[in-house]
């Protein structure tokens, strides 16, 4: 990997989070740093190394936690994917689709009266489970799941 | 510099709802080209939503995300007027801010 350009995407990242943080006002260094991508997990090739990444290797399911995405997709590459969270004190919410080459699709953190909900249009290449796992303020882990049937896939040619 | 942002934000009750749509190619590194040759991995890396001059959501994203995301939220508390601003950052250190008022 081209270590000049990891540098650059860094500071990229640090500036960034750091004008955020001065424009809120509010962020403790500690969150600055939570911010910077998640490289271990984004690029573990499978699901349960996602899940370990994330700290969330315990996780159980939970009804509370609802992943809305269609049974059957027609087009792969985009496929819509809506996770709603009814948890009390979710604190962030992240989409894994099993079958993908890296399976961690997204994860977004929430704070000063954003809802846990989030909806994002996923690439699948093939038929495969989408996960979708919320964390709480107290550190637990809640899983909800759902097969998608694909029958273009969405990545490759 | 990437295309501009599409940021539509509305009121709903007391909850205003913010969609982004995002121009970027999001490469995944594992499509080939015509020629066969593999396409360098392009995608947005960070995402950043502030509501109000408040950061609401944090995201990051993979290469899994579709090509042209959209992203939607709700953040509660918000009010018409106010001023929702997002942020990416992708792996090549590109980068896009965009902003836009709550509609009541």
């Amino acid at each position: 990997m081209d270590t000049m350009r990891r540098q650059l995407l860094k500071g990229a990242g640090a500036t960034g989070a750091l004008a955020a943080a001065l424009a809120a006002g509010l962020l403790k260094p500690t969150q600055v740093l939570a911010s910077e991508w998640n490289r271990t997990a984004f690029e573990a090739k499978e699901s349960p190394a996602v899940l370990k990444a994330l700290g969330a290797s315990g996780s159980s399911d939970s009804k509370d936690l609802q992943l809305k995405a269609p049974e059957i997709a027609e087009n792969g590459a985009v496929v819509p994917v809506e996770v709603i969270s009814n948890i009390p004190n979710t604190i962030s919410i992240a989409v894994l689709v099993d079958k993908n080459p890296f399976p961690l699709s997204a994860a977004f953190d929430f704070a000063n009266g954003a809802v846990p909900e989030i909806s994002v249009r996923l690439k699948l290449g093939q038929t495969s489970v989408v996960k979708a796992v919320a964390k709480t303020a107290d550190g637990k882990f809640y899983t909800a799941q759902k097969e998608v049937k694909v029958t273009v896939g969405g990545c490759g040619g | 510099m990437a295309d501009p942002m599409k940021i539509r934000a509305q009121m709903k009750g007391d909850v205003a709802e913010v969609r982004v749509l995002m121009a970027h190619a999001m490469e995944t590194g594992q499509r080939k080209d015509n020629a066969g040759n593999l396409v360098p991995a392009h995608f947005i890396q960070q995402v950043t939503v502030e509501v109000g001059g408040k950061l609401v959501i944090q995201g990051q994203t993979g290469t899994s995300v579709s090509r042209n995301p959209v992203f939607a939220f709700k953040v509660k508390g918000a009010k018409a007027g106010d001023k929702v601003v997002v942020n990416w950052v992708d792996n090549k250190g590109d980068k896009r801010t965009d902003e836009a008022a709550i509609a009541a």
